[in-house]
Parts: structure tokens; sequence; C-alpha cells
């Protein structure tokens, strides 16, 4: 009963692993942008006066933080081809992944929001700010310097969750995986590979979202806080 | 192909559902045990302890549980064991759900302030001593919110089980699918399903978060 591993075998096949691993880090990618917009629009909507538009966010946040993103990329997949909408697994792929991590967003944004003292916004008024700018410099960024830690933990999150892509065939790294698996029948090792290799994306994305918010929250740096 | 959804195929969708549940409390389950060694080794006085779950936690919290699925169901069969989907299954999401419980409860622990500490050792009592009746009970208390906030994500990821073969929720919804070919209809009925199962969870442990005056943002994975 003893286990034979043959890493060579399988890591000749390196160049299609990098590919696979450069299109998993592009799909995070365009779903983090996306779903960063979205999420901070449908957490201003729940925000907002308006009961429809308030509601109609809320409904969203909720129903797909209580369904798997399975389910949501299939429902994506199958819905724009019932609409005659053809489009490629990639699109598929970031359009489920963004409307999924948008609403995961919008929870951490609308929490950053909340943690906004009345009297910063009540001052900025009295400064005559208008209304861009106190929405700008008094709301969203310092509720994004708060939020920070959070908002990239579920991008680093997201990144790894859209391995479930591989189901709709996107030939992001989980599905380079799987066919190279059929190809030389090492799934063990395969998969060990692909396990390292999520290790390593997901420790780049860390320091880079580290880095960024080093360039992008000067004064958090000064203060010391730790990001 | 063709036909028309009919009780037969709702049923074999109950019984799907009523697998996610299962697996769903055998991950809980499982999870949990090893989730609280692990919260302990984190906590340990031994350094060569603290550094193994950490890095433990670290591996699994930087790799899909697809993949670890897949590890769990060819890893298993590469040690010469016959490996069912739901052996399978089990496994990986025990392992999977003990690193973020660990963690869960080992913040839990050390949110117990530090005086309740000193105190138990100011009365003399031993280190286990001090754990279960001073730390753990108040502990307790902190960690069941965010647990049961967790408890959705186990619910949610057992849809990956489908990708192995077991025929859970997501899988039984494949299978009609595939002798009725009306994806849509058949996605959004497991959608609901899914929804009706989590969303009281969601409101539950919503309500206990605000009972205990802390808001905190939820941060699993899909």
């Amino acid at each position: 009963m003893g286990i034979q591993l043959d890493f060579p075998a399988v890591l000749e096949r390196w160049p299609s692993f990098l590919g696979g691993a450069a299109l998993t880090l592009e799909l995070a990618a365009l779903a983090t942008v996306f779903g960063a917009l979205l999420g901070t629009l449908a957490a201003v909507g729940r925000g907002t006066h308006n009961a429809l538009i308030a509601t109609a966010c809320r409904v969203y946040v909720e129903a797909i933080r209580n369904t798997p993103l399975l389910v949501q990329i299939f429902l994506v997949y199958f819905g724009l081809a019932s609409l005659g909408l053809k489009f490629s697994a990639f699109t598929v792929a970031v359009t489920a992944l963004t409307i999924n991590v948008g609403a995961y967003t919008a929870e951490i944004m609308r929490a950053g929001f909340e943690a906004i003292p009345r009297g910063q916004i009540e001052a900025a008024e009295g400064l005559a700010l208008s209304r861009v700018q106190v929405y700008w410099h008094i709301i969203l960024l310092p509720a994004v310097e708060r939020v920070y830690p959070a908002l990239t933990s579920q991008f680093v999150l997201l990144m790894l969750a859209s391995s479930v892509c591989s189901q709709i065939s996107a030939e992001e790294l989980t599905a380079i995986a799987n066919y190279i698996q059929s190809d030389t029948y090492r799934a063990f090792e395969t998969y060990i590979i692909v396990a390292v290799l999520y290790v390593i994306l997901s420790l780049v994305m860390r320091a880079g979202f580290w880095s960024l918010g080093l360039v992008l929250f000067p004064r958090r740096r000064r203060l010391g806080t730790p990001l | 192909m063709g036909g028309h959804l009919n009780v037969n195929h709702l049923i074999f969708l109950g019984h799907g559902a009523l697998w996610t549940v299962g697996l769903s409390v055998i991950a809980l389950i499982g999870g949990g045990i090893v989730g609280f060694a692990i919260a302990l080794a984190r906590i340990s006085p031994l350094k060569s302890v603290r550094i193994a779950s950490a890095a433990y936690v670290q591996l699994v919290q930087g790799t899909p549980l697809l993949v670890i699925l897949f590890l769990g169901y060819f890893g298993l069969a590469a040690i010469g064991l016959q490996v069912s989907p739901l052996a399978a299954a089990s496994a990986s999401l025990t392992l999977y759900v003990a690193a973020y419980l660990g963690e869960i409860w080992r913040g839990s622990i050390q949110s117990v302030p530090k005086p309740q500490w000193e105190a138990a050792e100011g009365l003399a009592l031993s280190r286990t001593q001090r754990m279960l009746k001073v730390i753990l009970p108040q502990a307790i208390r902190i960690a069941t919110p965010p647990t049961v906030g967790f408890t959705v994500q186990i619910i949610k990821n057992t849809s990956l089980a489908s990708v192995v073969g077991f025929v859970e929720l997501m899988r039984s919804g494949q299978i009609v699918n595939n002798s009725l070919f009306e994806p849509f209809v058949i996605y959004a009925i497991i959608a609901v399903v899914y929804f009706a199962m989590c969303y009281p969870l969601s409101l539950f442990s919503q309500r206990l978060e605000r009972r205990m005056g802390r808001g905190r943002v939820n941060l699993a994975p899909a």
C-alpha cells in the first residue's frame, strides 16, 4: 500500500499550468474590478431613501449570499443561452463571478459606510463641500480605507472560488488540471501541483493588495496601523 | 430527452436535498472536532505545534475547496483506499471546514478578556481547568454567531461534492436536467431550495450578532 508519485511526468506540462494560472488571475482581476464597482453601487443603493431601489439591492445581496456559486454559474450560463445570447465560457465566468463577489462586497462596503461618524458628514457640509466632494472624500475613501483588509480577503477568496468555473469549461487552472490528469492518469500529482499553484497565487495576491494599500492609504502607513 | 418535470423528478431532487443536509451535518461535526483541535493547537504553549497548525490553516485557506475535493478523491485512491464519493466528500469537507472553524474559534477564545485568564490563574486553577471552567464557556458565547454564519457556507459548499459524483442536491439537479434538458428551470428550482435552507440560518446568525452588540462581516468564500 505504498504511494508512488511521479511528478516529472506531470511537471513537463508546466506551460499549460502557467497558462491556466494566468487565466485564473485574469478572471480574478476582472471580477475584482467589476465586482468592486457593482458592490459599491449596491451598498449605496441599500442606503438610499428610495424604498424600491433599497429593496432591490437587499434582495440581490441576500439571494446571492444564500445560494452556491456553482448554481449561480449554471444559471448565468444557461440563462444567457436561453435568451439566445452566445458568449464564451470566459465571459460567462467573469459575469457570474462579478455578480457573486458584488453581493459580498456590498455587505463589506455597507459596514464601512455605517462606520463613518455622522458628525464628519455634517462637518463637511458645514464647510460647504459639494455633495460629490462629501461623498468622495468623507464617505467613500475613508470607508474603503477602513474595510480594505476585509475587501482584499474577499477578493482572494474570489480567486479561489473561480476554480468552480472549470465546470463550464472556462480554461482556468482547475480546468487545465482536469485535462492534464485525464491525459497523464496522474491525478493525485496533478492536483497537488495545482494546490501549490493556488497557494502561491493567493500569496501573490495578498502581497499585491498589501503594497497597493501602502500606496493608496499613506495615512495608514504613517499611523502604523497594520493593513 | 424531453418530457416534463413530474413528481418523480421532484422526489429525486428531495432525496438530493436530504443528502445536502446530511453531508453538511457530517462536515460540521467532523470539521468541528478537527477544528477544535486546530484552535487549541494555534494557541498551544509549544511553538512547533503553533507553527504546524498555522501552516495547515494557511495551506487549506489558500487552496480552493474544489481542488481539495479532487485531492481527497484521488489521494485516498492513491494510498489504496476504496473511495466512495461520500467518503471523499466527507474527508475533504472535514479538512476544509476544520481550517475555517479553527480560525473562527481561535479568535473567539482569544477575545475572552485577558483579566479572565489572569484571574483564573490567580485562583490556582490548572491550565485545563482554566480552559474548561473559565475560558471556553465565554468563548462559546462569542463563537456562536459566526459559527452559525459559517454553517451557511458549509451548506452552499457541499454543492461542490457533485463534481466527484456525490448525488446531493446539485448533482441530482444535473441528473434530472440530463433527462429533461430544461437547465434554467431546474437550476432556478435548486437555487430556491438552497436559499430556503440557508436564509433562515443567515437571519438567525444576524440576530445573534445583533444581540451580542457587534456587527461582523461575513467573510467566507462562496
